[in-house]
């Protein structure tokens, strides 16, 4: 249930945009055009999701509505355009009907096929057809994934640690002893066949201390990003849309 | 009838994991030209995959709306959003969909006056939300959370001005926290997540991991 309070705050709110945006257009700050009526929607947007600060409420889940069925639009355009058009309208379809350079690519009715046997995850007789597609995208992922899982990132990670530990200076060489131990004590850490007691409980809680570490780092490499999204939004309302700021 | 709803799917993901496994180590133009076509076969099964997506969240709203369930209106906003979109995207700037795609179009501007401030702010807003989250997780109970504690503030204030007016130190302890210890745990997790990707890949191959089956029969 709507408050009283919250409906008057949202309707000043909304007057006072309207009177901002009004000034702007008059004062020829934001041109009527594209330009700026599309600054003048994406504030409408920003300010309608900062209004989650407040609290929840219904400018803010009509945002967050209209901004989940752009995304899809979005994508689901996108997916025509950059897979379905070139690579089965263009690539089967049309030369079928049309003469064309190359001729028809049957080849792509096996994963036409394929795609369309998807939708029949909704049919409850023909549903198993489903399977044979994810089966293709299941089994090619894994056999893509078991060679450059090897090669770009398990023998990536190993290689370095069998470099010499003596760097050709003091702390170098400490630093690579650090990263030896943290590497072999965090892999014990998640070793889980054998009991986590005497001296491999003690080589796995130093493992813990390494990977607190890493995710105070990470935690705080994240805070940053955000901030510096925040930034970027507030310099957004303050330059393009405001002008208070150059 | 078990023969094509269980067996089939296994011998294809059977075949497609060998042959993408082996076709890595065949330096061969014609092995080159499998792992072209094989993949842009997936990304074909994939785009059908995404209207699987758009149904399932078309659905949903659509029996929000009509049960009438506690704020189906909001609902209705999924619908107009993705409408809108997609209608200027099929017209395309007045070429239609079937001619190549057009660039400054309003399928565009919705891009960069919609979606994208839309996916910034929301992810801005995060910023917030850690403020909380953080003094739950920084409150420093026991060792291990005074060690996340510690290395978190010291990164942080290592990539802000004001940790250099602190101490001139805090971004040289910081990088070190990035390169040094935070290095050797990414590097053992990296390892342990490669190893478990190799074991499941191997697993799905040889049909002792059936999960991607589903149920039934």
């Amino acid at each position: 249930m709507i408050k009283k309070t919250d409906i008057s705050i949202m309707t000043w709110i909304l007057i006072a945009f309207g009177i901002i945006n009004i000034i702007l257009l008059a004062t020829g700050k934001l041109g009527f055009n594209a330009k700026g009526i599309g600054i003048i929607t994406a504030v409408a947007i920003t300010l309608a999701m900062y209004s989650f600060l407040y609290k929840d409420n219904p400018v803010f889940k009509i945002a967050e509505n209209l901004f989940v069925g752009v995304a899809m639009g979005y994508s689901l355009i996108i997916i025509w355009f950059n897979i379905l058009k070139p690579d089965v309208f263009e690539a089967l379809i049309v030369p079928m009907f049309k003469d064309t350079e190359i001729g028809p690519q049957y080849s792509v009715i096996v994963p036409t096929l394929l795609g369309f046997f998807m939708f029949l995850r909704f049919s409850t007789k023909l549903s198993w057809l489903s399977r044979w597609s994810f089966a293709f995208i299941v089994g090619m992922g894994s056999g893509i994934a078991i060679p450059n899982f090897i090669n770009a990132i398990l023998l990536r990670q190993l290689e370095p640690m069998f470099a010499p530990l003596y760097t050709g200076s003091f702390w170098g060489t400490v630093n690579t002893i650090l990263v030896l131990v943290g590497v072999v004590s965090v892999l014990f850490y998640f070793f889980f066949s054998m009991e986590h007691k005497g001296a491999i409980g003690g080589v796995s809680v130093v493992g813990v201390w390494f990977l607190m570490i890493a995710f105070g780092a990470s935690f705080g490499y994240t805070v940053m990003a955000r901030m510096s999204l925040l930034i970027g939004r507030m310099q957004f309302l303050l330059k393009d849309w405001l002008g208070i700021i150059q | 009838m078990n023969f094509f709803k269980r067996t089939i799917p296994m011998i294809i993901a059977f075949v497609m994991g060998l042959l993408m496994a082996f076709q890595y180590y065949v330096p061969h133009e014609s092995s080159q030209n499998l792992l072209k076509v094989v993949t842009r076969w997936g990304m074909i099964i994939s785009g059908f995959a995404m209207f699987i997506g758009a149904y399932s969240l078309f659905h949903m709203h659509w029996n929000r709306i009509r049960q009438k369930v506690s704020g189906w209106g909001y609902s209705i906003f999924v619908f107009i959003g993705a409408g809108i979109t997609i209608i200027f995207g099929l017209l395309n700037g007045g070429e239609f969909f079937w001619n190549d795609k057009q660039a400054g179009t309003m399928f565009d501007w919705i891009f960069d006056n919609v979606q994208v401030p839309a996916g910034a702010t929301i992810f801005s807003i995060l910023a917030f939300f850690m403020a909380s989250a953080a003094y739950r997780t920084f409150r420093a109970r026991n060792k291990e959370a005074t060690i996340l504690l510690i290395a978190a503030i010291i990164v942080m204030l290592g990539r802000v001005p004001i940790g250099t007016m602190i101490s001139q130190y805090i971004p040289v302890v910081a990088d070190w926290i990035m390169s040094v210890p935070n290095l050797a745990a990414k590097r053992a997790i990296l390892i342990g997540v490669s190893i478990g990707v190799i074991a499941t890949s191997i697993k799905i191959i040889f049909g002792i991991e059936r999960a991607y089956l589903g149920g039934g029969d």
